[in-house]
C-alpha cells in the first residue's frame, strides 16, 4: 500500500509543478492530500486500497467547470462535498497571474446579466471587477445592404447594462480565486482522464470479492476514473465540463448531432483612439463581424468568414488587416443604413405608440480601429449537441453538451446556466438524501436545460443561415425583419431579454 | 432544494381530516398508485438473523446481486418507486426537522436520530435516511430483501452503516428496541392485524418520538388504480398483491393509531402526474397518503 502511495506522489512530482503551488489554501493538489488523508482515515484508505473516493469529479477545470465548483461552494447543502477537478492545464494548480497592464487576450466572453447575477450570488463577480472588464448598455446591429439597423438599449428593459465583456482568463481566474478563498474541499489533479469505468455493478463486485476477505464495501461506489499517470479515483458523479471534444462524453458513449459550418472566425484585440462603450455587430455577405468593448481603449473582434478568407486575413500585414476591419465595420460591401429607406419607418409607424425608447436613436458609425493589439487567432465554427446530457453517474455541462455559433457570445452563458442548474439539482438531491449520481436526479437537470439550449442554438443557427444568403428580395425581407425588430417594442424587449439570459423561452407572449 | 422548500410550504397547509372525494378516475391516473412493499408481505420466516455477505456462498451472492440490480435499477421495474421516493422524503424530512427541531438547511439534518425502517425492502428509504445523517435500522420479514439491501448499502461508506435485520416489528419489540422515529411505509395494508401492528410501532417509538406511516386509502379511486389498473391492466404488481378490503381509510388509521397512543399531526397525499412522470405532495389523500404522528409523553 505504501509503495503505491509513494508512487502516486512521485508521479505528481514528476510533473514538475513547483512545490509552493501545493500550498494554496482551500484548493489542494492531489498527492499532497493523498498523504494527509491517509493519516486521517488510514483505515478507510486501507480498505479502499488508497483509491481516493470523491463525491464529484469535474473533468475540465475551464470556466464552466470552475463555475460549477464555485456554485457548489456557495450553497449550504453542497459546500461539504468532496470534489476532484481533473485538468491538465498547469495554470489551474499554480493559479493564474493576471496583470492589469498586460495587453488583453483575444479570447473574451460576453457575460449576460443573468450569468452576472449567478456569479454575484456565488461571490465570484467581485474578482472579475478587480480586472479589466467592460459593461455595455447599447448594442447596434445592422447589415451590409444598408436597408436596416437596430439599436438596443439597456433602458428598454429597465436594466443598467446589456452585458459585460471580459477576457476568458479574467473570468477563469475569478472563478478559481472564488473557489480558493472558500473553505470548499477541492483536489486538483493536473492530469488527463484516460478511462472511465461506469458499471461497478453488484455483479462485478461479487466476482472481485470471491477471492478477497474484505466485505463488499472494499469497492468504491460509483464511477472509477483512470488518470494519465496510472492513478485512479472513484466519484459518485462525473461531470463532463471538458469542452466541445469532450472525452467524458465519448467515454460515456453519448453521441452528438451537429454539423460544421464551412466558416472560420478570426478573433483578435484591437485598439481605438478613444474608449468604445457599445457592442457592434454588422452582418456581411460572408458572415457577421462583431466589435465588443473590453475596457480601456481596447475592443475585441470576432469576424466570421470562409476558411480561405480567414487564412489570408490571418497572414496579411497589420495595416492591410486594419483597413479590412474598418472597411467591414463601416462602408464596405454596401452603404450605411439611413432612416426612411423603403419607407420602413412608416411601415412600422403604427407600432410607435408603445415603441421602445431607442427607436428614436439614430444609426451610429462604430469607432475607427487604429491598432492591432494581439495576434490573430482562427477557429473553425461548428454546431454540436449531445443527444443526451446525462446517463448513470455522468452528466455533461457547457460545450461538452452543446457547441454553438459564437455569434452572440452565448456559449459560455449557456455553460454558466448549465452549471447553475446542475448545482441546484445536486443541492435538491442532497436535501432529500438521494444518491447524487442517480439518473433520475440527473434527468431533472437535463429536462431543465435541454429545451432552452436547443432554442438558443436554433436561433443562432437561424441568424447564421439568414445571413449566408445574398439574394435581393431576401435581403429586403431580412431588412424589414430588422426594422420590425427595432420598432415592435414587445418583440424587441423579448430579444434583448433573451439575449441577456432572462427568459427561458424566446416566445414573445 | 427549491422543490424541497416548496414542499415545506405546502405541508403547513395540510390538515388532518379530509373529506374523501369519490370521483371517477380516468385510466391515466392509474399510475398514481405504487407500493414498494409488494414483496415485503410478512411471512413466517425462519427466525435466524441474516448473515453478513462475506459469509455467503458465492453463487448465492451472485443470485442476490442480480436481483439487487433490478431493485436498484432506476429505469427498471421499480422505476415508479424511485421517482416517488424524493417526494415522500421531502415530507419525512420536513416533518422530522420540525418535530425534532433540526436545522432544515443542514445537509445532514437527521444526525443524532435513531430511525427504524419497518418493511425496508431493498433499502430504498433506508439509504437516503442514512445520507441525511440518521442512524438507521432497516427490518424486513423477507430475508431476500435484507440481503439485497445489505449488498447495495455496502457499496457506499455512508450507507454501509445501516443495520439491516431480517425480523418483524413485533420481534423488535420483544428485543426491547426503541427508536426516535419509526417508519412504516406501504406496509400496514399487508399486515394481518393493523391494530396490533400499530401497537408494535408505538412500543418501538420513544416517548415524544415520531411515527410515519404511508398506505393506500380504501376508496373507489384506490380500487380502480391500485388494484384494477396496477395489478390487472398495467401489471406493475402481481395479482393479489393487495386486498382492497384490508386498506385503511385515513380516519381509521388516525383512530387505531390514537388507540395505540400515537397522535397523527399531519397528513398528505401523493399524486402522480402522468405527463411529467413525477409525484408531488398534495392535500388529495384519496389514493396514496402519508401520515406523520407523534407519541405522547405519557403512554403505557
Amino acid at each position: 500500500m505504501n509503495r503505491l502511495m509513494k508512487k502516486t506522489i512521485s508521479n505528481v512530482r514528476a510533473l514538475k509543478i513547483p512545490r509552493k503551488y501545493f500550498c494554496t489554501e482551500g484548493v489542494k493538489v492531489a498527492g499532497s492530500t493523498t498523504g494527509e488523508a491517509s493519516n486521517e482515515h488510514e483505515k478507510k484508505q486501507a480498505i479502499n486500497k488508497i483509491i481516493p473516493q470523491y463525491d464529484i469529479a469535474i473533468v475540465g477545470g475551464g470556466m464552466v467547470g470552475m463555475a460549477l465548483a464555485c456554485f457548489l461552494a456557495s450553497m449550504p447543502m453542497t459546500k461539504q462535498l468532496n470534489v476532484a477537478i481533473i485538468d491538465s492545464n498547469p495554470a489551474l494548480a499554480s493559479g493564474l497571474h493576471i496583470k492589469k497592464e498586460d495587453a488583453p487576450d483575444p479570447r473574451v466572453s460576453t457575460v449576460t446579466p443573468a450569468s452576472i447575477s449567478f456569479l454575484q450570488d456565488a461571490g465570484a463577480w467581485k474578482y472579475v471587477e478587480q480586472n479589466r472588464h467592460a459593461y455595455f448598455n447599447v448594442m447596434q446591429v445592422w447589415d451590409y445592404t444598408g436597408l436596416g439597423y437596430a439599436r438596443y438599449n439597456a433602458r428598454d428593459v429597465n436594466k443598467d447594462f446589456l452585458g459585460c465583456v471580459a477576457e476568458n482568463k479574467v473570468l477563469h481566474n475569478a472563478l478559481l480565486s472564488c473557489v480558493k478563498d472558500s473553505d470548499f474541499k477541492t483536489t486538483i489533479y493536473p492530469l488527463r482522464l484516460s478511462s472511465m469505468t461506469l458499471n461497478t455493478s453488484s455483479m462485478s463486485i461479487v466476482e472481485e470479492n470471491t477471492n478477497s476477505v474484505e466485505p463488499s464495501s472494499a469497492q468504491g461506489h460509483g464511477a472509477k476514473l483512470q488518470l494519465s499517470d496510472g492513478s485512479s479515483l472513484y466519484a459518485k458523479l462525473v461531470v463532463g465540463a471538458d469542452g466541445g471534444k469532450s472525452h467524458v462524453r465519448e467515454l460515456a458513449g453519448i453521441k452528438t448531432t451537429g454539423w460544421n459550418y464551412s466558416q472560420n472566425a478570426i478573433i483578435c484585440t484591437v485598439e481605438h483612439t478613444s474608449e468604445n462603450v457599445c457592442a457592434w455587430q454588422r452582418f456581411l455577405p460572408s458572415g457577421p463581424i462583431a466589435l465588443l468593448p473590453i475596457g480601456d481603449k481596447f475592443s475585441n473582434i470576432v469576424w466570421t468568414m470562409s476558411p480561405a478568407e480567414s487564412n489570408s486575413r490571418k497572414s496579411t500585414t497589420e495595416e492591410e488587416f486594419l483597413k479590412d476591419v474598418n472597411y467591414a465595420l463601416d462602408y464596405g460591401y454596401g452603404p450605411r443604413p439611413t432612416s426612411g429607406l423603403l419607407g420602413t419607418r412608416d411601415m412600422f409607424s403604427w407600432f410607435k405608440m408603445d415603441a421602445a425608447i431607442s427607436t428614436n436613436e439614430f444609426f451610429e458609425i462604430p469607432p475607427k480601429v487604429t491598432k492591432l493589439a494581439s495576434e490573430r487567432m482562427v477557429f473553425p465554427l461548428s454546431l454540436r449537441h449531445a443527444n443526451s446530457y446525462s446517463s448513470k453517474r455522468v452528466v455533461l455541462i457547457g460545450d461538452a453538451a452543446h457547441t454553438v455559433h459564437p455569434l452572440a457570445g452565448q456559449g459560455v452563458n449557456l455553460g454558466f446556466g448549465d452549471a447553475f442548474s446542475l448545482s441546484r439539482i445536486i443541492a435538491e438531491g442532497i436535501a432529500l438524501g438521494s444518491d447524487i449520481g442517480e439518473v433520475n436526479l440527473l434527468k431533472k437537470y437535463e429536462a431543465e436545460r435541454r429545451s432552452g439550449n436547443i432554442m438558443m442554438m436554433a436561433i443562432l443557427d437561424g441568424f447564421q443561415k439568414a445571413y449566408s444568403v445574398d439574394f435581393g428580395p431576401f435581403n429586403i425581407l431580412r431588412a424589414a425583419a430588422f426594422h420590425g425588430a427595432n420598432y415592435i417594442s414587445p418583440l424587441k424587449k423579448s430579444i434583448i431579454s433573451y439575449a441577456s439570459g432572462d427568459h427561458k423561452l424566446p416566445i414573445f407572449l | 432544494m427549491a422543490m424541497a422548500s416548496n414542499h415545506l410550504r405546502n405541508l403547513t397547509r395540510i390538515s388532518v381530516h379530509r373529506i374523501l372525494h369519490h370521483r371517477f378516475q380516468s385510466l391515466l391516473n392509474a399510475a398514481r398508485f405504487f407500493s414498494d412493499a409488494a414483496s415485503s408481505v410478512p411471512q413466517p420466516q425462519p427466525n435466524q438473523q441474516s448473515s453478513p455477505p462475506s459469509s455467503l456462498k458465492d453463487y448465492e451472492l451472485a443470485k442476490f446481486a442480480a436481483i439487487a440490480d433490478s431493485w436498484w435499477d432506476s429505469e427498471g421495474p421499480f422505476k415508479p418507486l424511485h421517482v416517488m421516493n424524493p417526494t415522500r422524503l421531502a415530507f419525512i424530512r420536513s416533518a422530522l426537522c420540525r418535530h425534532f427541531k433540526k436545522d432544515p438547511y443542514s445537509a445532514k439534518p437527521l444526525e443524532g436520530l435513531k430511525i427504524a425502517d419497518v418493511g425496508c425492502g431493498g433499502g430504498i428509504l433506508s439509504e437516503p435516511l442514512a445520507r441525511l445523517g440518521a442512524t438507521v435500522t432497516g427490518v424486513d420479514a423477507v430475508e431476500k430483501n435484507i440481503k439485497i439491501a445489505q449488498l447495495h448499502a455496502g457499496l457506499d461508506p455512508v450507507t454501509s452503516t445501516i443495520e439491516f435485520c431480517c425480523t418483524t416489528a413485533e420481534k423488535l419489540v420483544e428485543e426491547g428496541r426503541t427508536f426516535d422515529a419509526v417508519m412504516a411505509l406501504e406496509v400496514i395494508e399487508h399486515v394481518a392485524n393493523p391494530a396490533d401492528f400499530c401497537r408494535s410501532l408505538s412500543a418501538l417509538t420513544v416517548p415524544n418520538g415520531a411515527t410515519v406511516i404511508s398506505t393506500i386509502n380504501r376508496s373507489m379511486r384506490a380500487y380502480a388504480t391500485a388494484i384494477v389498473a396496477a395489478e390487472y391492466i398495467l401489471r406493475w404488481l402481481p395479482r393479489g398483491t393487495h386486498q382492497w378490503s384490508s386498506f385503511l381509510t385515513p380516519e381509521e388509521l388516525v383512530l387505531i393509531l390514537q388507540r395505540a397512543g400515537i397522535n397523527v399531526e399531519e397528513m398528505a397525499g401523493f399524486v402522480y402526474n402522468p405527463v411529467t412522470g413525477r409525484w408531488s405532495l398534495s392535500d388529495d389523500i384519496s389514493v396514496n397518503f402519508i401520515a406523520f404522528a407523534t407519541k405522547s409523553n405519557s403512554t403505557e
